[in-house]
This record gives C-alpha cells, structure tokens and sequence, in this order.
C-alpha cells in the first residue's frame, strides 16, 4: 500500500468520525464540571463534592481537563480512566455520577 | 523530542492498517445500548520543533487514541503515533523521514472491583511516564526525561497480558497495582521483550502525594533487574504539580525532578495570567559501566530544563522550553518550541 492510499484511508476514516459526530449533542465541560451550581437536594450536592474530589485527585494529578466533551462518551472516558488510573468501583461510580448529574 | 517507539516501513505496515481499519468499522456497528458509552476518538496533534547546535529540525506529529467499550465489562483501546521528522543534513540540505506506528492495542477486561485483566499490546507500567506523561497532550515538556528508557525493555510495549486495579481505596489513603507479563515478539508493529515486572503506588488523598514502586526484570539474552521509584506531591486548592521519578538500571541510573505552577491570584486559571505555566525540570544520569544498552547518555550528564508553556482556551496548548545539558563529553543548549490541539469526540452517533 502506498504512502497515498494509506493517508487516504485515514483521511476517510477521520473524515467519516467527524461527520458520524455532527450531529447535535449535549457537551460536558471539564471547568464547569469542577464548578457546578449548587444542588437543590443534599444528596445530589454529596455527589458532585465526591466526584469533583475524585475529578481533582485522579483525572486531574496527570493532565489538564478538556475544555469539553459530549455526555455519549461520558461512561467511555470513565472506563477508560478506570483502567489507566486504577479507579476504584465506587470512585468510578461517582465520577460517572459527577460527569452526568 | 522522544523518538518513536516503533520505526516501520509502510509496506509492512499495510496489512496491519487494514486490520485496523476493519475492528474500528466493526467496533462502530456495535450497538450501543447506553448512551454515555459511545467510543470516543482522541489525542493530539502537534507541531514541534527544537534547536541543537544552531540546527533546526521540525517535527509534526498526530496521536490519535480511540477507545470503545464492548458490553459492561470491556474496554478496547489502541494509541498511535504519525510522525514526520524534517532534519537538517550535515551539509544544510533536510531530510525526510516518517514513523507510523501503534503505541498499543490492548483489550481490558473488568473482572471485579479490584481486578481489571488486559491482553495485547500495551504500555509497561514502570515508573509514570511511559503510561501517564507520555501522550503529547500531556507532557509538559516535549521530549521525555533522560531515563525514560530505563525499565521499558526498548520498545515501551510488552505484548502479553497485565492484571492491574485498586487493591484499597479508602478516604485516607489507596493503593493500586499493576503487574504484567511480557512475551518475545519480533513483529515490527508489536515489537516487544519477554520480560516481566510491575508496579505499586501508594497515594495519601489528604496530602495529594503519591508514592510508588517499580520492579521489572528482562527475561532474555542478558538478564537484567530494573528499580524505579515515584514520588508525586500536588498540593490541594493550588495549580503547583511537584512530581519526581527515580530508576536504576544494570548499567545506568538517574532521576528527575519536575515541577510546575499555574497561578489562580489574578482571575483563577482561565484568566490570561492563569494560562501561563513556568516549568522546571531537573535531572541527572549516572553510568554503573560502559555498556550502552539502556540508550541513557553515555556519559554522566546533568541536565535543566526550564519551560514556559501557555494553555491557550479550546485544549491547545503552547510549549516552549531551553534546556542546558552538562556532560563530559560536551555541553550544550536545546531550545524547543511546539503547540499541541487535543481533541476528543464520539466516534459513533450513539442512541
């Protein structure tokens, strides 16, 4: 295969994901996500302190958080930092919680 | 700038694209029953450079990770790197050189809330850089730290299967643990050692400060035991980042220090004062014989780095750096400068 098709290939396949997410979708910032509003119920307020603590300790000891991302892939990133962080069950579960209140 | 893990040739890299290519169409026809777990696409592209010598030579890179869960219990996740490499000749005239290749391709399973299996190709888990500060849109600095070879058997990959997860995870205190074996490979796409080894790390929520140990032994031609030790200190409610890697190898040591600041004092982190990020690292490597088979310097070298990077809005940032290298051979200067885009979306129109 030569130099040509392969950066074809690619192309396309770049190309097909950029239109695959075009389609209109809820974002998630990183910043916001670290500053959300106040909570009507205690519970919920729990939550987002717990899995803001986790977002600081865990996502934020290796790199910056990105600016934002859609919620589809809310539960991806997390399992992906799961394994990469060695998140705990529970630790996962409230940064899943915190990422989609 | 930290050379490719893999140097492959694009003829013997066709079969392995087009089998690539057909897993991610075939992962993106999974049907996706929960929303939030669409696969995504991400990673960076970069375009750097560095001055050595009153040479220039510019570097654009593209590493893209795509990750996509199968089911409630597996994850695939693949990273590679798409460099091309423009260097001056001894005679002023550049050369042009490109790498392809996967940095891994692993499947991890999540077997229970302490025990996470992986199989394929993935990133040796000695030390922190290889698995956490590697990626170009997270390392501060664009090229690795002297002993970032040491512990990684050459290639940074070990082909084989790891068993990693939180052992304890309480308020005060966790630990987690990763520990692999590595199998021969000679494939250029999957290049690895038969080695074997792992990791532990302890980390104090309460204090943010992370302590860790490695161990890994190649178990081929010569063996060879490796130590490494991490401590990492980042102070609560501040942008300071204090982390440091200590390895000893058979034939070569060394350590680094590196530490970086954002200040929140005039308008927190996103105002234009908050983005700018002074760095400093310092390191040092120290040879136990002259055996060169670790790739550290072949002399003991002492080496600065001070950085000044700027975290522009929409995940781009700009990194500049000067570095003073000190050696019995020779001393001498490296400036280098790059901007970075990072990037993350679903690859897949989820339900």
């Amino acid at each position: 295969m030569s130099l040509k098709r392969l950066s074809f290939a690619a192309a396309v396949l770049m190309s097909s994901s950029v239109l695959l997410w075009a389609a209109p979708q809820h974002q998630i910032t990183g910043e916001q996500a670290a500053k959300k509003p106040a909570a009507t119920i205690q519970p919920s307020q729990q939550h987002q302190d717990e899995g803001d603590r986790i977002f600081q300790q865990q996502c934020s000891r290796c790199h910056n958080a990105p600016e934002g991302f859609s919620s589809r892939i809310s539960g991806t990133i997390v399992r992906h930092m799961r394994v990469r962080a060695s998140l705990s069950k529970q630790d996962e579960e409230q940064l899943l919680h915190f990422l989609n209140p | 700038m930290a050379p490719p893990l893999l140097n492959v040739s694009i003829s013997k890299l066709a079969w392995s694209v087009r089998r690539i290519i057909f897993a991610m169409v075939m992962l993106c026809t999974v049907q996706y029953g929960i929303a939030q777990d669409t696969p995504f696409l991400s990673g960076g592209v970069g375009f750097f450079t560095d001055t050595n010598g009153g040479k220039t030579t510019y570097y654009p890179i593209l590493e893209p990770l795509l990750a996509a869960p199968i089911g409630s219990h597996f994850l695939v996740e693949s990273r590679a790197a798409l460099l091309e490499t423009f260097a001056p000749s001894a005679d002023g005239v550049y050369d042009h050189t490109h790498f392809i290749g996967l940095t891994y391709l692993q499947g991890d399973y999540i077997v229970s809330p302490h025990v996470t299996v992986v199989g394929g190709s993935f990133l040796i888990p000695f030390g922190t850089y290889n698995e956490r500060l590697s990626p170009i849109w997270i390392s501060n600095f664009q090229d690795g730290p002297l002993i970032a070879s040491l512990g990684l058997m050459s290639t940074g990959t070990g082909t084989g299967g790891m068993v990693r997860g939180s052992a304890i995870s309480r308020h005060k205190y966790s630990i987690d643990y990763a520990t692999y074996f590595s199998s021969r490979v000679g494939n250029q796409q999957f290049a690895s050692e038969r080695s074997s080894g792992g990791r532990t790390s302890l980390y104090l929520p309460e204090q943010r400060i992370e302590i860790g140990l490695s161990y890994d032994r190649l178990l081929q031609g010569t063996h060879e035991n490796f130590y490494g030790m991490h401590v990492w200190w980042e102070p609560k409610d501040t942008a300071f980042r204090l982390r440091s890697e200590f390895a000893r190898g058979h034939h070569a040591q060394g350590y680094w220090v590196e530490a970086d600041y954002r200040t929140q004092a005039f308008g927190g982190l996103d105002s234009w004062i908050g983005r700018i990020e002074p760095l400093i690292r310092v390191q040092q490597t120290f040879r136990r014989d002259t055996l060169f088979s670790d790739g550290l310097p072949l002399a003991n070298t002492q080496r600065v780095d001070l950085g000044l990077d700027y975290n522009l809005p929409h995940n781009t940032r700009i990194l500049t750096s000067f570095e003073r290298q000190f050696s019995d051979h020779k001393d001498h200067n490296i400036w280098e400068t790059g901007i970075v885009y990072r990037f993350l979306f679903p690859t897949w129109k989820g339900k």
